[in-house]
């Protein structure tokens, strides 16, 4: 247990709250106003490392998925899980700042030209379904199993799917938005930079108390059947 | 080759079993027309070359799924599965022979289906019956694998479409792609991606699925 986890925990979790609160002051006071959409234009700072971050948690499952299957390391299986379960939130809040850009944008709460919005309700459905195989199984090796092999499925699933809304698009919208060009430069960098980071760090943070409390569970649990 | 042997007898222990029975094949046929029924009478009039590919490619994806949720419940019935996971074989052909087998019923179901199709609502198309062919590949393969895991479950047949339909969407847009584009290449080369990339994964997965 904690073998690798040399950073603790209150630490990580003034260094978010450092880091979330510095790139909220980027965005709001620092980063220029964008020439086309203005103020709204900033949410862009928000959803974008939201996205990035999710991503990484679903990676980060996968790896620990493969861990279990491979190395069979015990500890795997529920840091796979923790980290999907953080995958999830932050898709969530994808979809959600998605949703609201497109609002204030174009006028719509959804729009399926929006590849990275599609691909995130793909994987919203996928990932959901993984929740729903977890607390259908007893656990034990073999829902560690099945959790692990579904969780490797959705990183073959993440380029499958992207690759698809793309050709997808093609069947009705033969033109493709380009919505943020190469020219990030200045502050807008600066602040995109500050805000993944931030947001990294936070979706480490929650992986390591949600891990933490989940181990305190688990532990919690046994100790309750040695004494019983 | 005895890998090839062993799959092959998997496989037609399914075959056998079915042409005895008569459980799966009948009702995916009956479910196949009787959805296209309700598809005419869900979109009234003559329905646009492209809603009436989309009806197709609901029809073949619900089929499937009638067909896969039956594939292991001989083997979790009759707890045929803990004595072949004793026999000397790799456990992969155990997924392997099954998704043969679900493919021969697909393509079976698709024999009626797809002159049905035709006679309610538009001529067929080479690229499309391609597309129909390379994603019956992809849907028995992954379709299978997936059905292994739900019957391991408490939910058994409820998770199945779940865990299913968002691995899916590929296929559909691989499918569609190749029934309504003028130069389907590409959509049937995606298809062909999507099959040898998740066979792969399946293939080598599969032991995981079954033994703890």
């Amino acid at each position: 247990m904690g073998r690798t986890h040399r950073i603790p925990l209150p630490a990580l979790a003034v260094l978010s709250l450092v880091l979330v609160t510095l790139a909220l002051a980027l965005v709001f006071f620092v980063a220029p106003n964008d020439a086309d959409q203005g103020f709204s234009q900033r949410i862009f700072y928000v959803h974008v490392p939201i996205a990035i971050t999710a991503y990484a948690c679903f990676i980060a499952g996968a790896w620990k998925a493969f861990l279990h299957l491979w190395k069979r390391d015990p500890d795997a299986d529920l840091s796979s899980y923790v980290a999907v379960h953080q995958g999830l939130v932050f898709g969530s809040l994808v979809l959600l700042t998605g949703s609201i850009w497109a609002k204030i944008s174009w006028g719509h709460w959804w729009l399926w030209s929006e590849e990275q919005l599609v691909l995130f309700l793909v994987l919203f459905l996928f990932y959901c379904a993984y929740f729903m195989l977890r607390y259908s199984v007893e656990p034990g090796p073999q829902r560690a199993n099945l959790s692990a092999v579904y969780a490797l499925f959705g990183v073959v699933l993440i380029p499958v799917s992207f690759l698809a809304i793309r050709l997808a698009k093609g069947l009705i919208h033969p033109v493709v938005f380009t919505r943020h060009g190469p020219s990030f430069h200045g502050w807008i960098l600066v602040t995109y930079c500050v805000a993944q980071v931030a947001m990294l760090v936070l979706a480490y943070t929650l992986y390591r108390v949600e891990l933490a409390g989940k181990r305190l569970d688990l532990r919690l649990r046994e100790l309750k059947e040695v004494l019983a | 080759m005895s890998y090839l042997r062993d799959v092959a007898a998997l496989a037609r222990k399914d075959l056998l079993l079915e042409l005895r029975a008569r459980d799966t094949l009948p009702a995916m046929l009956l479910f196949v027309v009787a959805t296209f029924v309700v598809f005419h009478f869900a979109l009234p009039g003559s329905p646009s070359r492209l809603a009436a590919s989309g009806l197709l490619w609901i029809a073949i994806l619900f089929t499937a799924l009638l067909g896969l949720g039956r594939a292991f419940v001989p083997e979790r019935e009759q707890r045929v599965l803990d004595g072949l996971l004793l026999a000397p074989c790799d456990r992969s052909a155990i997924w392997l022979g099954k998704a043969a087998a679900t493919l021969a019923f697909l393509a079976a179901a698709e024999v009626v289906a797809l002159p049905v199709f035709a006679l309610f609502f538009r001529p067929l198309t080479g690229a499309m019956v391609l597309g129909v062919l390379l994603a019956d590949v992809g849907i028995c393969a992954v379709g299978t694998f997936l059905g292994a895991m739900a019957v391991a479950t408490r939910a058994r047949e409820l998770l199945l479409p779940l865990l299913f339909l968002p691995l899916s969407i590929p296929i559909v847009v691989g499918g569609v792609g190749a029934s309504v584009v003028g130069s389907p290449g590409r959509y049937l080369g995606f298809l062909v991606l999507y099959d040898l990339l998740f066979a792969l994964v399946c293939w080598a997965s599969f032991e995981y699925v079954v033994t703890e």
